[in-house]
């Protein structure tokens, strides 16, 4: 392709490669981008993976987001959800309203708990999540009131803690990667703390850094994250046919 | 039908057996097949103080809304299609939920488990290491007994004075029939609470021998054992899912959601919709449904 890529799609490209070696595992995605990126996965390089309507179903072939005219490959229903996470055979991409260093992330609320300035959902799964399976994170929004010190609920378990619980979740515990509307990050470094993968097109090392509020570990040479091939510009048409990436991620 | 055996009450005969003070859990997920006419029926009793118990919709948020909630025990509350609860979110904010008792959702699941099977706690990994152990200082840990050795949260048993839930189908005696395409944990609801007030809201009341017409016998998961009670409450979840029967009323869970943005305007919700007996709940639906199919038409 001669054009640029969106950056919907550049950003779809890499919430996909998060799953990338997962194998036959259950991709869950919460929201719009993750959901996009394990079905693009799937329809792509990770062809094993598990993914599911949103509802209670495994859909096989390339459900559009919002379809519902999809072939049922098995059921989870919320219960086997518990199961299948508890047992390690899952990979969640999630959302998250502040993320600190070491990936510990707050969907709850902002402000003290016991009577918070915004309250949000609530813990959810998150706590059982990131002791249990893959976690990954997409945020739409790249900023220092995201990107904080100090998580002021922590609803899912970043390295810092999980080293503290020791024994099993230690060894375990995997956060992969956070995607967000610059860059790709992960927590490839001695003492797991975020790293900077790479930045989207377009975008500066330092415009990272600025909306970052903790220092992050930035490698000598920071790649531009990859364009969508050919194959995956389709697979995204037939997965997300009404573009509904281009409302979360506006060019 | 043996009308000797029926369980069939209506929803005030079932709220008058709550008493304030009781831990009262509630089936459904977020805003899906909630029992929703036994939540409207609380809301008109005179009780209060309660625990709560719910994987969280508009149920908690109307209770919160009404006062009626001390204790909250919750994994989230949300409206599914809108993620965040009016009523639920300015409770929290102006503190007046006295005892919030927040758990990760399998935490939840495994408190009424343990509930059900009358054992102390269950251990899972679910919560170590997260903020859940920050707020909840009453929560211990338990260590393997075997090789292992590994500590692990022993999440308390919940126990239940009363259980809501709603089902696609039941028959007078309380066997009863989701066709939906999740139970949720409403089994563990009905399963955590002692017997008394176990509640079952319907659809559709029908007879025994009818119960495989619809759907396959993996569909009968709450039997009568398991249930006091049966309600008949046709759209009785509203305005949440009821899978098949009927989908979530998005139109109606927006007028919910813009209603209660300040006291006046919850206020003429509440009068239009709350203030009256579950028939009048749907009719004022209905009327309010009409309004806004002719204004449509009218803006054509």
């Amino acid at each position: 392709m001669s054009d640029s890529p969106a950056l919907a799609d550049v950003i779809a490209v890499a919430c996909a490669e998060a799953w990338r070696g997962d194998g036959e595992i259950f991709a869950s995605g919460m929201g719009v981008m993750q959901m996009l990126g394990a079905r693009l996965a799937r329809a792509t390089f990770e062809p094993d993976l598990m993914v599911s309507d949103g509802e209670a179903f495994y859909v096989a072939g390339d459900l559009p987001i919002g379809g519902t005219d999809k072939t049922v490959e098995g059921w989870i229903p919320f219960r086997s959800v518990f199961d299948t996470l508890a047992g390690g055979r899952r990979h969640v991409m999630m959302g998250a309203s502040q993320i600190d260093k070491y990936g510990n992330s707050n969907i709850a609320n902002i402000g003290p708990w016991a009577k918070p300035k915004a309250q949000l959902l609530g813990v959810r799964g998150g706590p059982g999540n990131t002791v249990n399976n893959a976690t990954s994170f997409f945020i739409p929004k790249h900023q220092s009131s995201v990107f904080v010190p100090v998580v002021d609920m922590v609803s899912g378990v970043g390295y810092d803690r999980a080293k503290k619980i020791g024994g099993f979740i230690a060894k375990r515990h995997d956060l992969r990667r956070v995607v967000t509307n610059l860059a790709v990050l992960d927590f490839a470094t001695p003492d797991n703390a975020m790293r900077l993968v790479s930045v989207h097109p377009g975008v500066n090392v330092s415009d990272v850094v600025a909306n970052t509020g903790f220092d992050l570990v930035i490698p000598s040479d920071v790649p531009v994250s990859r364009a969508p091939t050919a194959e995956e510009m389709d697979a995204i048409g037939r997965i997300d046919p009404k573009g509904l990436r281009h409302r979360e991620i506006p060019s | 039908m043996n009308d000797t055996r029926s369980k069939v009450i209506t929803e005030d005969q079932a709220i008058a057996t709550i008493e304030s003070g009781m831990t009262i859990g509630i089936g459904g997920w977020g805003s899906r097949r909630k029992p929703m006419s036994l939540v409207r029926a609380l809301l008109r009793s005179n009780v209060s103080d309660l625990t709560v118990v719910s994987y969280g919709g508009p149920d908690v948020g109307l209770l919160c809304a009404a006062g009626k909630v001390r204790r909250l025990i919750y994994g989230f509350v949300s409206l599914d299609s809108i993620a965040l609860e009016p009523h639920f979110r300015a409770a929290r904010q102006a503190g007046t939920i006295a005892e919030p008792v927040e758990y990760d959702e399998g935490m939840l699941q495994w408190g009424l488990y343990a509930g059900s099977l009358r054992l102390p706690f269950l251990p899972t990994r679910a919560g170590l290491g997260s903020g859940v152990m920050d707020v909840n200082p009453s929560l211990k840990t338990v260590k393997s007994p075997y090789a292992d050795g590994e500590e692990l949260l022993a999440v308390p048993a919940i126990r239940l004075d009363a259980a809501f839930v709603h089902m696609n189908r039941a028959d007078a005696r309380g066997n009863a029939q989701y066709l939906g395409p999740d139970l949720y944990f409403d089994d563990l609801f009905l399963g955590a609470c002692e017997p008394g007030r176990r509640f079952v809201s319907t659809e559709k009341i029908i007879a025994t021998e009818d119960l495989l017409k619809e759907g396959t016998f993996h569909t009968l998961r709450i039997n009568r054992a398991m249930v006091d009670g049966v309600i008949h409450a046709p759209n009785g979840a509203h305005f949440t899912t009821c899978e098949p029967d009927y989908g979530r009323d998005e139109a109606f869970q927006k007028a919910y959601v813009d209603a209660a943005r300040d006291a006046d305007s919850w206020k003429a919700f509440s009068d239009r919709f709350l203030s009256g007996d579950e028939s009048s709940y749907q009719s004022a639906v209905s009327a309010w449904r009409a309004e806004v199919a002719a204004a449509k038409e009218a803006s054509k």
